[in-house]
């Protein structure tokens, strides 16, 4: 569904993008090697590191799902924020300096230092390539979900540019433009964050004079209409009308003025809000009808865990251990992602990644605070689309102003470029020096292998582009969640005991990673929500009782890297 | 050194587990204790939301000047 372009938004973003590729082809020329290509030398500074570790790890799922979720769900969406942050606190108790002390370019070298293991490396390539890829999905759906608004393109368009401009930048310069992208990416997201957030507060909040009433898209073979009037599918938002209403504000007001941080929350507590219920049927002539109902909510349970995540208020336990599930994986994959973890690699030593890591952790934790004003901000705009939820921040944006709508667009769109990039070269990086180096009968040279992990970079971006465009109606924040099970499922259990368990053995390790990605990824394949929302069949034939695989397959790793390392212990060890 | 570090950053990641665990419990066995208004007209949901965030920048910076100062001990014994 498109939008109107908006030449403000045309410039700005093709700015961004002259800047981005300006940056790479610069750098390009310092990046030859592959300590130069993989890992930027070693020399970036720790500062220009954590401001980078915030740019590559906000990306579509924090800006666009975050703040969508929290604007047609409330206080659910803040979960995630929640969950991303604390996750980097393993990242830096746990996970920072050995890192650094142990790898070199990928995160195979780390979990490989004490065995040279062909069958250690071909596992964690493996699984870097799975995790990223499925971690690229929500990014390149949030790519097509920005660039429509932005430029008036289909969502397939949005998604093909957006691919191509990302293997530009890594196929140029590898880690040290990737860097730089994530830097710039990460000062202008928290910077304008901060701006759209005063904004919201400046404006307060204001009772709708436009009632809340049903809307219904129905879509035929040959034909498609909005609240009863013919349109199509790139038209659909001219027909649609936009929602985010306040019903009431305490002591009846009509609107409040400017509002402090707390008085806020205080505020919509007290006041009524519309959300707003989708249902979608498909008859036997295959005719879909989506319909969104308006819910008068008091404020008071919008600011409560519950509208989305709706076990927590049900008294079935297999919900709270969906939801638990879920919060653990958050928790535990931050420090399991390929893509974070070899930022580690671009600093000098241990003492520069933990300072990178403080001041990612400062950055990251400052803009989720403000994901709670944006997404509460967009919730009551009165100007987002029950369509689409990744939409809702950009859209903010333009209920204040059009330049705002422009910057924040662009910003956004750096956003995914910036992530994307780290999770290509991540993939190449495993490609190159993880699975072509352990299958390989001779060693490679240093530009042979930089040249292999170019190419691989060209084909997981193309692979990325197609599932960007095959998942297009997924909200991007859920989708990320799934990549967090698998990294977490996959590579936790099997660092964390490399690091702090003497016994474990090359073979506990390789049986870790594999059991644990291909458990996680199974459990996901496997479950209701796949079923309903990737099959289009019944949730209830699922074949696992819940969604979300992490609080199985986290501890199914961790007893797989103890016993099959118990059994395959060394002789002298256990004689 | 590098032990000591690794040492304050498992105390540090513990109290952490607990402020998060406690969060997470209470969310799902205990829903409606996330109502409570402890202050100025705001739920706990929020309260604490923001002090896990909170929390976990502070916990980083401590350790960072905990692994400092060990560093800079370190150094003026050698």
């Amino acid at each position: 569904m498109t939008y109107e372009a908006s030449p403000m938004a045309v410039g700005v973003f093709a700015l961004f993008v002259a800047v981005t590729l300006g940056i790479s082809f610069y750098m390009g020329r310092k990046a030859k090697s592959s300590q130069g290509y993989f890992a930027a030398h070693g020399q970036i500074p720790w500062f220009v590191n954590g401001v980078a570790f915030a740019g590559d790890y906000l990306s579509a799922a924090s800006f666009l799902g975050i703040c969508g979720m929290i604007a047609f769900f409330g206080y659910d969406g803040f979960l995630y924020s929640i969950g991303y942050l604390a996750g980097w606190i393993v990242a830096l108790f746990v996970i920072a300096e050995p890192m650094k002390r142990l790898g070199k370019f990928t995160f195979a070298d780390a979990l490989n230092h004490r065995f040279n293991s062909r069958s250690i490396k071909l596992a964690a390539g493996v699984s870097t390539l799975a995790v990223s890829v499925f971690y690229l999905i929500p990014q390149m759906v949030g790519a097509g979900a920005l660039v429509t608004p932005l430029l008036g393109w289909p969502h397939w368009l949005g998604v093909c540019v957006v691919g191509a401009v990302v293997i530009l930048i890594v196929v140029t310069a590898g880690m040290v433009s990737t860097t730089w992208v994530q830097f710039l990416k990460g000062s202008l997201l928290v910077v304008f964050s901060t701006v759209l957030t005063v904004l919201i507060l400046g404006r307060g909040f204001a009772v709708s004079d436009r009632p809340a009433e049903q809307q219904t898209i129905v879509q035929t073979n040959d034909s498609f209409t909005v609240n009863d009037q013919p349109s199509t599918e790139q038209a659909a938002t001219e027909a649609m009308r936009p929602i985010g209403e306040i019903v009431s504000l305490p002591s009846g007001e009509s609107s409040t003025g400017p509002l402090g941080p707390l008085e806020f929350f205080s505020t919509l507590q007290e006041s009524e809000i519309v959300l707003w219920q989708q249902e979608q049927s498909t008859s036997d002539d295959g005719t879909t009808t989506t319909t969104y109902t308006p819910n008068r909510r008091s404020g008071a349970e919008v600011l409560l865990p519950g509208e989305k995540f709706t076990g927590l208020r049900s008294d079935k336990l297999i919900d709270k251990v969906n939801f638990l599930s879920l919060m653990l994986a958050l928790f535990c994959g931050t420090a399991s992602l390929p893509h974070i973890l070899i930022r580690y690699y671009t600093v000098k030593d241990g003492a520069a990644a933990r300072k990178s890591t403080i001041v990612g952790i400062a950055c990251i934790g400052f803009f989720y605070v403000l994901t709670l004003y944006m997404g509460l901000g967009a919730m009551t705009s009165g100007d987002i689309f029950s369509f689409n939820s990744n939409m809702a921040a950009p859209l903010l944006a333009r209920s204040i102003n059009e330049p705002l709508f422009a910057i924040i667009s662009a910003i956004a769109f750096t956003t995914v470029l910036g992530t994307v990039s780290g999770l290509i070269l991540a993939s190449a990086g495993a490609v190159a020096h993880d699975l072509v180096e352990a299958l390989a009968t001779q060693t490679m040279t240093d530009q042979e292998r930089v040249r292999i992990a170019k190419f691989a970079s060209v084909v997981v971006g193309v692979i990325a582009i197609v599932l960007g465009i095959v998942f297009k109606e997924m909200n991007v924040s859920y989708l990320v969640g799934w990549a967090f099970s698998v990294a977490a499922s996959a590579n936790l259990p099997a660092l964390v005991m490399m690091l702090f368990w003497r016994r474990v053995t090359a073979m506990g390790i390789s049986c870790a990673v594999v059991v644990g990605m291909v458990s996680s990824l199974a459990w996901i394949l496997l479950s209701s929500d796949s079923f309903e929302k990737i099959y289009g069949l019944p949730a209830s034939d699922a074949w696992v009782p819940f969604s979300q695989p992490g609080i199985v397959t986290i501890p199914l790793g961790f007893a797989v890297v103890i016993v099959v390392s118990l059994l395959t212990q060394p002789r002298e060890a256990t004689a | 050194m590098i032990d000591r570090n690794a040492r304050i950053g498992l105390v540090l990641f513990a109290a952490y587990i607990a402020l998060y665990g406690g969060f997470m419990l209470l969310n799902a066995f205990a829903p409606s204790s996330m109502r409570w208004i402890p202050a100025l007209g705001i739920n706990l949901a929020i309260w604490y939301g923001f002090g896990l965030i909170i929390s976990a920048v502070v916990l980083a910076l401590l350790y960072g000047a905990l692994c400092n100062a060990s560093t800079s001990k370190e150094e003026s014994q050698q």
